[in-house]
């Protein structure tokens, strides 16, 4: 089988395109170029797209003697992640970025073109295992599981896709790095958001977005707590960095419950009214029908809570048998049956 | 496997391999007074001299140095600094939009840090700069003007600039007047003339010596500011321990190179015409950017080896990765830093638009080229045509 292994410059993506060697197939390693003006190194947090970043993915292709490329995406990427990225926080939403990329860069302009130019398939580095039958499920090793990130791929996505790391924990990944003389075997993970560098989420929206300042309300009182220079600068849930004077008159810290861009108000309250009982996502893939019992994970790193998920039409209604706490809007919602990925979308709309 | 990327660097010639290994073997410094200094002495000069007479220049106007890239560095930044030394308000630095990065990103860093005014000079539709361009850019303000630099030859498309024309443009202004000729030495006739350039950068690993040795012919008379200091080898110009080895694998593979020219050139304008016909034959839309083939004389000219197409509603990146696949190498043009292709800025210049710069390949014939590899590319390019313009409707390349 031809296939096109996606190196990010990273260990793991490194040793998928060598176990895609080893079984056989005849591998060309491809480094994505998603920043359009690439920083030369890495700074203290840790991107993906830095010409550091690109030689390492091109050493790594050499090591396992296998053809490289760079394919240049930052015109894509800057449409399809980075701008829907900032239209998503102008509307009060809190997206992630990765699961974007993951619909519409690599598993869709990446995949369609390796498909077109005659690869059969594209092998990435995420921690998931897919089953010969279509079957998405986690990664043994649950603290570096990344199926919900891949939970929203249509079936023909998927189809396309390889994960050959999805039987093995992150630890014996980089052993096998190392084993193989990959230089980039004991390289630090990367955590943030990789168009961001330094992690400032909050600096990198002011710069794009501006300043547009508006009040911050208790829910309960009605009464103003506080100024905020743009709500892109907070997350439903979020409790830090708030910055109100006064303390709440039951002594209780406050989140944030909701965000409303049109009148640039930020809504705090206490922790109870951040439960969410009831979720609806739109963009969904829901191949069942009726209404299937299931565990939902409502942000990447969360847990599971018990939950009944039933397609209406485009969208998948979602009750949370145990409530959670915080659910952002613009996040994934991935369904599970234990390890296996049933479906998902994209939280349209939360209710208590 | 078939090789036809020679304008990025051809195989060492036997000549210049075996003349590379006997030196190797030997010690000696050429600076030293004793016997084996001597002795790499006497082969260093022997190696200019060579050098010097198949260029018609003077043995003592050859400046060894690193290679082209250095060659070019020392002779734009050597020369600006000198002139403003002297006369501070030369600032205009004008080279042609076509130049090889080696020689614009060095204005471009010129204009940047040093006070330098850089001009682009305007090309033709088939890369060529005419005198009457220079000629009205240098009147524009004469007595601004610090030096003029047009390659002999352009690394994309092979088209042969004027440079006798040009030099003598310049000159009638008293402006002294450069040219990279890393790509036209070995291939067509490059000699320092009565009235020709002041400075001439050559490479070594591009006539099938090694890499990492080149020259700058600099006229006697032209003072150059040095790059680098210490030892003052070359006139104290260019500091460093000399290369013997590789100054005489670089004389070794130039005398060859040149004596055979003259047959070269026709056998590999041969082969090219050929490469063009049948590519074309294959892929019926592909386009020939540059001179044409045959070049009418007075009108533009390319080199032999040269073959420049566009394969429109393609990628030239997916091209490339295609015939790769089948052990057929070529090059898209200039890659950039990260590896990633932009469309290249010669063609741009040409008045190519962005989509049909983005779908060229370069092919480029040497000394080891053979009919065999002509015949393979030819097989190939069909499927791989077909292939490509399938990903490149995708990402919206309309092919017209
Ligand atoms: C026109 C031109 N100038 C300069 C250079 C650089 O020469 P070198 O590789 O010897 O530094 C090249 C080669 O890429 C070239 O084609």
């Amino acid at each position: 089988m031809r296939v096109l292994a996606a190196m990010s410059g990273g260990v793991d993506s490194a040793v998928a395109a060598a176990r895609a060697v080893d079984a056989g197939h005849d591998v060309t390693g491809v480094h994505l170029a998603l920043s359009r003006s690439p920083e030369s190194d890495r700074t203290g947090a840790r991107g993906c797209c830095t010409l550091e970043d690109a030689r390492d993915a091109r050493r790594a292709a050499d090591v396992l003697g296998i053809p490289f490329y760079v394919w240049d995406l930052a015109e894509r990427f800057e449409t399809e992640v980075i701008e829907e990225f900032v239209q998503s926080y102008e509307a009060g939403r809190t997206p992630n970025p990765c699961v974007r990329c993951n619909e519409r860069i690599k598993f869709a302009a990446v995949l369609d073109r390796a498909l077109a130019l005659g690869f059969d398939a594209v092998v990435t580095g995420h921690h998931a295992r897919l089953d010969p039958d279509g079957t998405l499920r986690r990664s043994v090793d649950p603290d570096k599981d990344q199926s919900y990130v891949l939970g929203t791929l249509r079936p023909e996505q998927l189809g396309a896709a390889r994960f050959p790391l999805g039987d093995s924990t992150k630890a014996q990944v980089r052993q096998e790095a190392a084993a193989r003389g990959l230089a980039v075997a004991d390289k630090p993970d990367s955590h943030d958001i990789c168009f961001i560098s330094g992690g400032d989420t909050g600096g990198w929206l002011r710069e794009r977005i501006g300043s547009r300042p508006g009040p911050i309300v208790d829910s309960r009182t009605g009464q103003t707590l506080g100024e905020h220079d743009g709500t892109f600068a907070f997350t439903v849930g979020q409790r830090r960095g708030l910055r109100l004077g006064h303390p709440a008159p039951d002594g209780r810290p406050r989140y944030v419950l909701d965000i409303s861009p049109v009148t640039s108000t930020v809504t705090v309250g206490p922790a109870e009214d951040l439960d969410i009982r009831r979720l609806v996502a739109d963009r969904a893939v829901w191949p069942h029908e009726g209404v299937v019992s299931c565990q939902a994970q409502v942000r990447a790193h969360g847990g599971v809570v018990p939950a009944e998920a039933e397609a209406r039409g485009d969208e998948l209604v979602v009750t949370l048998v145990s409530p959670v706490r915080g659910t952002a809007a613009g996040q994934a919602v991935v369904l599970y049956d234990g390890d296996r990925v049933l479906g998902g979308g994209h939280i349209r709309a939360t209710a208590g | 496997m078939t090789y036809l990327d020679h304008a990025a660097t051809t195989p060492m010639r036997p000549e210049a391999l075996a003349a590379y290994a006997a030196v190797l073997a030997d010690t000696g410094n050429a600076s030293s007074l004793h016997a084996s200094g001597r002795r790499a002495r006497r082969i260093v000069e022997e190696s200019r001299e060579a050098l010097a007479g198949v260029l018609g220049a003077r043995p003592s106007d050859v400046v060894f140095t690193g290679g082209g890239t250095e060659g070019d560095n020392l002779a734009l930044k050597g020369l600006y600094w000198a002139r403003r030394r002297v006369e501070p308000a030369r600032r205009r630095v004008l080279v042609s939009a076509v130049e090889h990065r080696a020689v614009l990103d060095t204005v471009q860093w010129l204009g940047a840090e040093q006070g330098a005014e850089v001009e682009l000079l305007d090309v033709d539709a088939a890369g060529m700069v005419h005198p009457d361009t220079l000629a009205a850019a240098i009147e524009r303000d004469p007595a601004a003007v610090a030096l003029v630099s047009v390659m002999w030859a352009n690394s994309e498309v092979g088209t042969v600039e004027p440079v006798a024309e040009l030099a003598a443009v310049a000159h009638r202004h008293g402006v002294p007047f450069h040219t990279d000729a890393v790509q036209a030495f070995g291939q067509i006739p490059v000699t320092v003339g009565e009235d020709g350039p002041d400075a001439i950068t050559v490479s070594a690993h591009k006539i099938g010596g090694p890499v990492g040795v080149g020259a700058l012919v600099v006229r006697r008379g032209l003072v150059l500011e040095p790059l680098t200091h210490g030892g003052g080898q070359e006139r104290d110009i260019r500091s460093g321990t000399l290369n013997t080895a590789g100054v005489a694998a670089f004389a070794a593979a130039a005398a060859t190179a040149c004596a055979q020219a003259p047959r070269e050139s026709v056998r590999l304008a041969a082969l090219r015409d050929d490469l063009v016909r049948r590519v074309q034959e294959k892929v019926p839309g592909a386009v020939l950017n540059g001179a044409p083939l045959g070049g009418a004389p007075g009108g533009p000219q390319r080199l032999p080896g040269n073959a420049h197409l566009t394969f429109p509603g393609c990628e030239g990146d997916s091209l490339l990765m295609l015939l790769d696949a089948r052990g057929i190498e070529c090059s898209t043009g200039s890659a950039c830093s990260a590896g990633v292709a932009r469309p290249s800025h010669v063609l741009l210049a040409m008045g190519a638009g962005e989509e049909h710069a983005r779908g060229s390949l370069r092919f480029s014939l040497g000394h080891s080229s053979r009919a065999a590899d002509v015949d393979a590319l030819v097989e190939a390019i069909g499927p791989v045509v077909e292939r490509a313009s399938r990903a490149g409707a995708l990402a919206g390349m309309t092919g017209t």
